[in-house]
């Protein structure tokens, strides 16, 4: 029974498994789901889908599959036994329409209602015929019409309602990008290694050494395991960059959060690399790149986030520098490439869609260094790529660069 | 079939109908229910309420960065049975006596049915939640160092909370029912502030729910207030006295809602743009 909506959810990319599948099967079996579309809707959600996420994309493949059948027999004939078994409601109606109201019998009204809805296409309030609210039509809710049918109860929505509505659409993964969630992507650059005070109690160390002692028990501690990665941190700041200086100072926040790696210091720079990073984003304290370079290790870990973007002669031409008074011997690309070499690991970050890459000053950098979109996705891969390494992302033709 | 519509909120804890119905779902099927939303939206009283509506006793297992699988089971005390041992004695020699249940091993032994909370499962390591596959499908562990298997009598029901820091993996999700609690509405935010302060005039209410969500509303803001900070700050107006329509423009006791230098700055620069 509905295994075409199961195809249909995992056609939406819902990646529902045969498990959760006979959870729900057992669920119908055992009646939760009250009978009703409404329930089903409920029902479904709840045990097949586990990210809000994705709630979005159920909405969609509910809808789609259940736009021809979104009608609840069994609840409506209930609704509609009721409703005539009610004499203290008939006692309210005039003579008139109690005789309009002989006239139309179950079976028929549900018959029209269903055929009404087979016609009807779309959400329809105020008329006279459709179904839908506030109207003068047999069917509908909060309407006038006095042999009526009131669909939905106590001003509850139907799932379908719910369903088109798209309520979870700004739950999609692919739109948020929040401090939280960058966090949750910076957790997996780490290597643990002991250092520091020793805090933690060593169990197999102190039996060993209590038994060399004759059963006198000798405690031994051990510094507790602690991320070991190292991060520099360079900032692209101004111009093309200021539309996204929200994101940045976002991934600013997560980054720099206290405790997360054994040592982190952040730059700035403007468009493309010099000879000076700076360490403020008004540009007033410069520090040389040759410092730089001195006074860290090798195995720190290299993050540049920038646009990348910039008129080819700022990267390619000696003295390209735009914006400062700095006047530079060696072209952008060849500090880039300076940094490239010191660093062992290094991943550049780009908040420009990666559509746009191609034919601009990203290729060339690119070629130096392994260049993700600023997105979830993007970050994740360039976190495994500073952790274990592994080929650059190819943009364009990175062979008409190498030298 | 049994009663389904087994947990429906109590006199103090307000839960939409999706809600209620995810409930019942996860006590009807005895799966966990996990649960995720912003902070604020009352998952962990949940769990409370679920056993007090049930009138069944609740066991909390709250997660730490540091929380391993196991200790959720059972702590085998060695170093205390090490200590024990330079004195002799027959407690020694029995291991059973130095093997501590965690709240999971608690509520899997346990000879009635229990509630088990499991908070901020997300806040534990990556592999923390495939740890606890086997224990959350069967319901029964091993205690290795004595050979005693526990198995639920009961199954208990299960809540799990988590702050959507990290995906959970598809093979613990799999095993839950998922419920997302969304931030309460106007309407249902009101019955709730009602819960709390019964005596609050209807006018006043209304003010305070304008204020508190145009405050959400507000773009850029880091930190949007909520459901308890919404409670607390009604609750200073009333202790101070405060009538919020005689205040003019500013906003009293602004830092029981923001919580960030950032977000208060932004508010005062809007109030005077």
């Amino acid at each position: 029974m509905f295994i075409d909506f199961l195809f249909t959810l995992r056609a939406h990319k819902l990646n529902v498994s045969t498990h959760e599948w006979m959870t729900l099967m057992e669920a119908l079996a055992k009646g939760l789901h009250d009978s009703s579309l409404d329930g089903f809707y409920r029902l479904c959600r709840t045990i097949c889908i586990k990210d809000v996420a994705q709630y979005d994309a159920y909405d969609q493949a509910f809808a789609e599959y259940f736009r021809d059948v979104a009608r609840d027999a069994a609840a409506m004939t209930q609704q509609l036994q009721d409703w005539l078994n009610n004499p203290a409601l008939r006692n309210q109606l005039t003579d008139e329409q109690r005789a309009a109201l002989q006239g139309l019998d179950i079976e028929k009204l549900r018959e029209l209602f269903e055929q009404r809805l087979r016609e009807q296409k779309e959400r329809h309030d105020r008329g006279n015929r459709w179904i839908g609210t506030g109207g003068s039509s047999p069917f509908g809710s909060g309407g006038e019409h006095p042999t009526g049918l009131r669909i939905g109860g106590g001003g509850g929505r139907s799932a379908m309602q719910v369903a088109d509505e798209r309520r979870f659409r700004e739950y999609r993964k692919d739109v948020i990008l929040d401090v939280r969630q960058i966090d949750v992507a910076l957790r997996g650059l780490r290597r643990l290694g002991r250092e520091g005070a020793e805090e933690e109690l060593d169990l197999d160390e102190t039996v060993d050494k209590t038994c060399k002692n004759a059963g006198e028990i000798d405690v031994v501690f051990r510094p507790p395991r602690r991320n070991r990665v190292k991060v520099i941190l360079l900032m692209d700041v101004g111009g093309s960059m200021d539309p996204h200086s929200d994101l940045m100072s976002r991934i600013f926040t997560a980054a720099s959060r206290s405790g997360r790696f054994a040592k982190f210091r952040s730059y700035y720079f403007h468009n493309c690399i010099y000879q000076a990073v700076y360490e403020d984003a008004l540009f007033r304290k410069p520090v040389p790149v040759a410092d730089l370079l001195g006074n860290s290790d090798r195995d720190e870990k290299l993050v540049i986030v920038g646009d990348a973007l910039m008129h080819p002669a700022e990267l390619l031409e000696p003295g390209g520098a735009s914006y400062y008074y700095s006047n530079n011997r060696s072209t952008g690309l060849e500090w880039l490439r300076r940094l490239g070499a010191h660093f062992r690991s290094a991943a550049w970050l780009n908040p420009e869609p990666e559509r746009y890459w191609p034919g601009t000053t990203i290729e060339p950098i690119a070629s130096v260094f392994g260049m993700w979109q600023l997105s979830l996705d993007g970050i994740n891969a360039a976190v495994r790529h500073l952790v274990r390494g592994g080929p650059k992302p190819v943009v364009g033709n990175p062979a008409r660069w190498s030298g | 079939m049994t009663n389904f519509d087994q947990f429906s909120g109590t006199s103090t804890y307000i839960a939409s109908d999706d809600l209620r119905h995810a409930v019942n779902v996860a006590v009807a099927l005895e799966k966990p229910l996990l649960l995720r939303g912003e902070p604020g939206t009352g998952k962990t009283l949940l769990a409370e309420n679920v056993a007090a509506a049930l009138g069944l006793p609740l066991l909390r297992w709250h997660v730490k960065s540091t929380t391993k699988a196991r200790d959720g089971l059972y702590v085998y005390d060695t170093v205390a049975r090490l200590h024990d041992s330079r004195f002799g004695g027959d407690e020694v020699k029995n291991i059973e006596h130095y093997i501590k249940l965690g709240p999971l091993g608690q509520a899997l032994a346990a000879t009635s049915r229990q509630v088990l909370l499991i908070d901020e499962i997300d806040k534990a390591d990556i592999e923390f939640p495939n740890d606890l596959l086997l224990e959350i499908d069967a319901m029964r562990f091993r205690i290795d160092e004595t050979n005693r298997d526990v198995v639920a009598a009961h199954r208990p029901v299960v809540i799990i909370t988590s702050n959507n820091e990290k995906e959970l993996p598809d093979a613990f999700l799999r095993r839950c029912v998922f419920h997302y609690i969304e931030f309460p509405n106007r309407e249902l935010m009101a019955k709730i502030v009602r819960v709390h302060h019964p005596k609050i005039e209807s006018a006043v209410l209304d003010h305070a729910l304008d204020v508190f969500f145009s405050l959400r509303g507000t773009p850029k803001i880091r930190k949007r207030p909520t459901t308890s900070e919404l409670i607390d700050w009604i609750c200073a107006l009333n202790k101070a006295g405060v009538d919020l329509k005689k205040v003019g423009g500013g906003i009293p006791f602004l830092g029981t809602l923001l919580k960030t230098e950032h977000d208060v700055e932004l508010l005062g620069k809007r109030a005077k743009a």
